[in-house]
């Protein structure tokens, strides 16, 4: 999804690290050996980034500088939730969707080539308070959340099935804004995919409420 | 021995639990959290949480420590399983919040397909876009 963006810009100071929320080590297997990218492709089967960076769903993404600074914090990363608006028979996304989520992909993708040329001076490299400001709020459920997710996750890989699943409950309990909690633990259909009928239910209980909350950026859909 | 899971890794660690207590070496706590255990109280990078006077004996006996009363004085979260052979302690709220607003991004070592560790500090230097995907 980001080689060609890697490609054309790794020779600038700029590297690509994907990390898949994956807590069954194989099933990115198939994803990466059909990208081939040349990035690296971390496999985090304990969520251990969303933990750190207060994410809660893929694809979300932070801009690190080159000092190891946080120069935007988490935020969809130039995903867009047209597929509320997909056709769940045909799977067919209407064109007045499809663009917006193509334009707002593009609109992203411009704005990390901007960064990567001009630094700090780049209008989408946020000053400290706005990078402060946007960070995500940790609250004590989250951080509870992450541990009943872990802790779940270690019985799991050791048998214990059945008491495993339990603290994946409780994690999306605990912090049911989380997609990557809930979609980890969820069945999913012929494609690997987590979006059975309990999914799209879920979708729709948001109501007025955002998939991915808007990137705010200049330029992006609102 | 028993399965500690903290914010440093996994831990296999010579402890007593008692219901929810989880009675270890002080020395194995600091190995498995950094948080020391001084005069002054709980201490990690140079800061230092007091026990609560009068209330010693409740978290410490001789060289061992309940590991467990300790980090919910330090508002972390204590989890175990069924039977107390898996602990996990996470970081506060606070704590994750304060690195957050730190803007230091923060470090962790995750394997690639081939199992490599790479360190997001390996990437200092270069302007790194980190993105999370999954195959769900």
């Amino acid at each position: 999804m980001w080689q060609a963006l890697y490609e054309s810009l790794k020779d600038r100071g700029f590297v690509v690290i994907a990390v898949a929320l994956d807590s069954r080590p194989g099933d990115p297997l198939p994803w990466i050996e059909a990208a081939k990218p040349t990035y690296p492709c971390l496999i985090d089967r304990d969520h251990r980034l969303a933990e750190l960076y207060g994410m809660v769903n893929v694809p979300q993404a932070v801009w690190i500088d080159e000092g190891g600074g946080i120069v935007r914090p988490t935020e969809s990363a130039g995903a867009y939730e047209g597929f509320r608006k997909m056709n769940r028979a045909t799977k067919e996304m209407p064109a007045d969707a499809a663009k917006v989520n193509a334009d707002a992909r593009a609109t992203y993708l411009a704005a990390i080539r901007d960064w990567v040329e001009r630094g700090a001076r780049s209008e989408h490299a946020l000053d400290h308070a706005a990078a402060r400001a946007r960070q995500p709020r940790i609250t004590p459920e989250i951080v509870r959340a992450h541990v009943a997710f872990r802790l779940g996750q270690h019985l799991i890989r050791r048998g214990r099935t059945e008491e495993g699943e339990r603290w994946l409950g409780e994690a999306s309990r605990l912090h049911p804004d989380s997609w990557a909690m809930w979609r980890q633990k969820a069945g999913v259909n012929e494609m690997g995919l987590a979006s059975l009928p309990d999914f799209w239910e879920r979708v729709d209980a948001l109501g007025a409420r955002r998939y991915y909350a808007p990137v705010d950026m200049k330029g992006m859909p609102g | 021995m028993v399965t500690l899971l903290t914010d440093r890794g996994e831990h296999a660690v010579d402890a007593r639990v008692d219901g929810e207590r989880l009675w270890l070496d002080a020395s194995t706590l600091e190995a498995a959290t950094g948080w020391s255990l001084e005069p002054q109280g709980l201490c990690r990078g140079g800061a230092c949480v007091p026990l609560p006077p009068g209330r010693h004996a409740e978290f410490v006996q001789g060289d061992r420590v309940d590991a467990a009363a300790l980090w919910r004085h330090l508002d972390g979260p204590v989890m175990h399983d069924e039977t107390g052979a898996v602990w996990a302690l996470g970081e506060s709220a606070d704590d994750r919040g304060s690195a957050l607003l730190s803007l230091i991004a923060p470090d962790f070592t995750l394997p690639d397909v081939t199992g490599r560790p790479h360190s997001l500090s390996d990437y200092r230097g270069k302007k790194v876009f980190l993105v999370s995907w999954a195959s769900w």
